[in-house]
């Protein structure tokens, strides 16, 4: 008995030194990003609030339609975000701009899922039931999913809305990006398409993102110089451009690197080909195996006296 | 050796053990309500704050104040300090049951509970989530495993196959040992990572890049401090010998495990600035205040005192409040720093929650209560003579 276990030991501690040698770090985090995946521009300039794109994605996903009656505009009054039975909402800001009669001018801004090019969730995902696909959709998968909401607490755009009265089959609910339309038939999605203002612009990132550059290299006046979207999170399949300051407008301000690069840099680094715990184990089996025999002759030395 | 673990000779039904099961039905009414109409049914949770109690309380201080059961293990086992060996089997049994709870806690915060199984199939290997959920996983097993000498040394009289399985326990033991040793380090750390993916939902006093390390190095101090808080409790309920003879010496280890801890914390908050934070009279500045100051600098600093470390009550005072340091540095982290940028009401927990995780504690008391009573696990004297 002793000898076997001696043995094992020893073999663990070869083991551990084995694994001190090889190469510790998987090199740089690497991104997953798909090279030109499809992508929205959203134009808040154009923008008139008229909420038909709420409509057109609720007819999509089968959710419940919201009431367009003009009379319905106090539901600008309170700010809204996304929920499981709606996955994008048009909100209404006042940034203090004047019209020529000194009136208010509002902005209307949607929101909906950012489609980020390394999202958060899908990194924090247990069960990777979330996936960057490479049209550019973050693809919900609900047959994986269990329901642990961690792909809620690290979204940073506060996104995915959960089905919370449902006791034993909730699913994590966003925008698709029209993934069926988009992906199987080759259709715009169907906020994109409705849209009567043309306020926004589907097509590849890449063309998209540059016509975001025209609009406001040809009309400096009117826009603020920033994309929203083309660095924020490291990147969205989703950007917006505007004639006022994205911070008085509600969007979340966002460090530019992506954010699972922290988080997998770590887990990577110290987990992959789970080189720490085979040397920790190597190490502890080592000192087992030393205190022991140490134990052992002195209750020997106790014995003999 | 005088002092073996045998079973309590107590009466088990006590008033303090129907107090236990009455808070253990009043949790288990709130999760009928849970499991037939949804958890937002019974909590305060809503897309804003998909994290609540559950998930700090249950499942995050739950493996935090487990670790009673590596640290004694890595101490008497690994590096053969065999006096130790009569706190080992208490302080497994309190991580076994911890655990235990853990899993249930996971198992009652997750939407789809029967998908439990799943992360073992579809696996995300970047996922920090993934990470504790496997190690937690096997870990259960392993803490079960080590305690099963307690469970054969019982029984192998009545039966026999106990016997065989005390031989191969015998001789594989050490593998389980070790084998809790490193499975904890791995996910007592990556139970600090998982909040490193929100940098902006969490408040800069919390959020840095060695959250893991703080988390693994928080875990092995407030290790010993609760096998103490544990064993002062269950001795002077049980009416028992003290053990002050092991649980000095314990106390000893916590001054340099503890006081890693804290100079990694204040090397943090110097390296990054943050003490800028400490004092500008926001909520979170005073929660943190609290948690530094009650669970970590005061008890530091009373454990250089040989005076109290050699009280039974200055010893029992100095463990809780560094027990009770941990358990707000997770709710802290996971619920006090976590402010998403759309929230329209803050997070509190609704009294649901509150009492199915109080029905969660009270469970882990009672089971424990019942192991010792039937199984050889406290070595401790009794005090007075009643037979």
């Amino acid at each position: 008995m002793k000898f076997n276990r001696r043995n094992f030991l020893k073999a663990a501690g070869v083991a551990g030194a084995a694994a001190c040698c090889s190469p510790a770090t998987a090199g740089a985090w690497e991104s997953d990003a798909p090279e030109n995946p499809y992508a929205c521009l959203v134009d808040l300039t154009r923008c008139n609030g008229c909420r038909r794109c709420e409509e057109a994605c609720a007819e999509v996903n089968d959710l419940p339609l919201p009431d367009l009656s003009l009379k319905d505009e106090q539901v600008f009054d309170e700010y809204r975000r996304m929920d499981a039975d709606q996955f994008t909402v048009v909100n209404r800001f006042f940034t203090g701009k004047l019209d020529q009669d000194r009136q208010p001018v509002p902005t209307y801004v949607k929101s909906q899922c950012m489609h980020c090019q390394d999202p958060a969730c899908a990194s924090a995902c247990i069960t990777g039931a979330l996936t960057k696909h490479e049209s550019g959709a973050v693809y919900y998968d609900v047959t994986k999913c269990i329901g642990c909401r961690y792909c809620m607490v690290a979204c940073p755009f506060q996104v995915p809305a959960y089905e919370y009265n449902e006791p034993i089959t909730p699913r994590v609910r966003k925008c698709t990006f029209c993934f069926q339309r988009v992906v199987e038939n080759n259709e715009y999605p169907a906020c994109a398409s409705i849209c009567p203002v043309e306020a926004i612009t589907f097509g590849k990132r890449n063309e998209v993102l540059q016509i975001a550059r025209n609009r406001i290299s040809h009309d400096p006046a009117s826009y603020i110089d920033h994309v929203y979207g083309e660095h924020e999170a490291g990147g969205t399949c989703w950007m917006y451009i505007s004639g006022e300051p994205f911070a008085k407008l509600g969007f979340a301000d966002v460090p530019e690197k992506p954010m699972p690069k922290l988080t997998e840099s770590i887990q990577h680094s110290l987990f992959s080909y789970l080189w720490s715990p085979i040397l920790l184990f190597g190490v502890l089996g080592g000192l087992m195996a030393y205190t022991n025999k140490k134990n052992k002759s002195q209750e020997n030395d106790k014995g003999e006296e | 050796m005088a002092d073996t673990p045998r079973p309590v000779d107590r009466p088990f039904w006590t008033p303090g053990v129907l107090v236990m099961l009455a808070f253990m039905i009043a949790g288990g009414i709130a999760l009928l309500v849970r499991f037939s109409s949804g958890l937002g049914a019974v909590t305060n949770l809503d897309n804003a704050t998909p994290w609540g109690l559950w998930i700090a309380v249950d499942v995050a201080s739950g493996v935090a104040l487990a670790a009673g059961g590596f640290t004694t293990a890595l101490l008497a086992h690994i590096l053969g300090r065999h006096n130790y060996e009569t706190v080992i089997r208490p302080a497994l049994l309190t991580a076994a049951l911890g655990y235990t709870f853990v899993a249930f806690g996971v198992f009652i915060d997750i939407g789809r509970s029967w998908a439990i199984w799943k992360p073992i199939f579809f696996q995300n290997h970047s996922s920090a989530l993934f990470e504790v959920a496997m190690c937690v996983m096997i870990y259960l097993g392993v803490l079960w495993i080590e305690f099963l000498p307690a469970v054969t040394e019982r029984f192998k009289h009545k039966l026999k196959f106990l016997v065989t399985l005390e031989k191969g326990l015998d001789k594989t033991l050490f593998v389980f040992t070790i084998l809790g040793v490193v499975l904890s380090f791995m996910h007592q750390s990556s139970l600090g990572t998982l909040m490193v993916i929100s940098p902006t939902k969490i408040h800069p006093l919390w959020y840095t890049p060695i959250l893991p390390l703080l988390f693994l190095t928080s875990a092995i101090a407030v290790g010993y401090p609760m096998v103490i808080f544990e064993t002062t409790l269950a001795t002077s309920s049980l009416n028992l010998d003290s053990e002050m003879k092991i649980l000095e010496p314990l106390s000893r280890i916590v001054i340099f495990t503890l006081g890693l801890y804290l100079a990694l914390k204040i090397g943090d908050m110097l390296y990054r600035g943050t003490y800028t934070y400490l004092l500008d009279g926001s909520g979170e500045s005073w929660f943190f205040l609290v948690e530094m100051t009650v669970g970590v600098v005061l008890p530091w600093m009373l454990l250089l005192s040989r005076a109290v470390r050699n009280s039974r009550r200055g010893l029992f005072i100095i463990s809780s409040m560094i027990v009770v340091g941990v358990l707000l540095n997770r709710i802290n982290v996971f619920i006090v720093s976590f402010s998403p940028p759309f929230e329209k009401v803050p997070y509190y927990p609704t009294l649901g929650e509150i009492l199915v995780t109080a029905g969660c504690i009270a469970a882990i008391m009672f089971l424990y209560r019942l192991f010792v009573t039937y199984l050889p696990v406290l070595s401790a004297k009794k005090l007075e003579v009643e037979e």
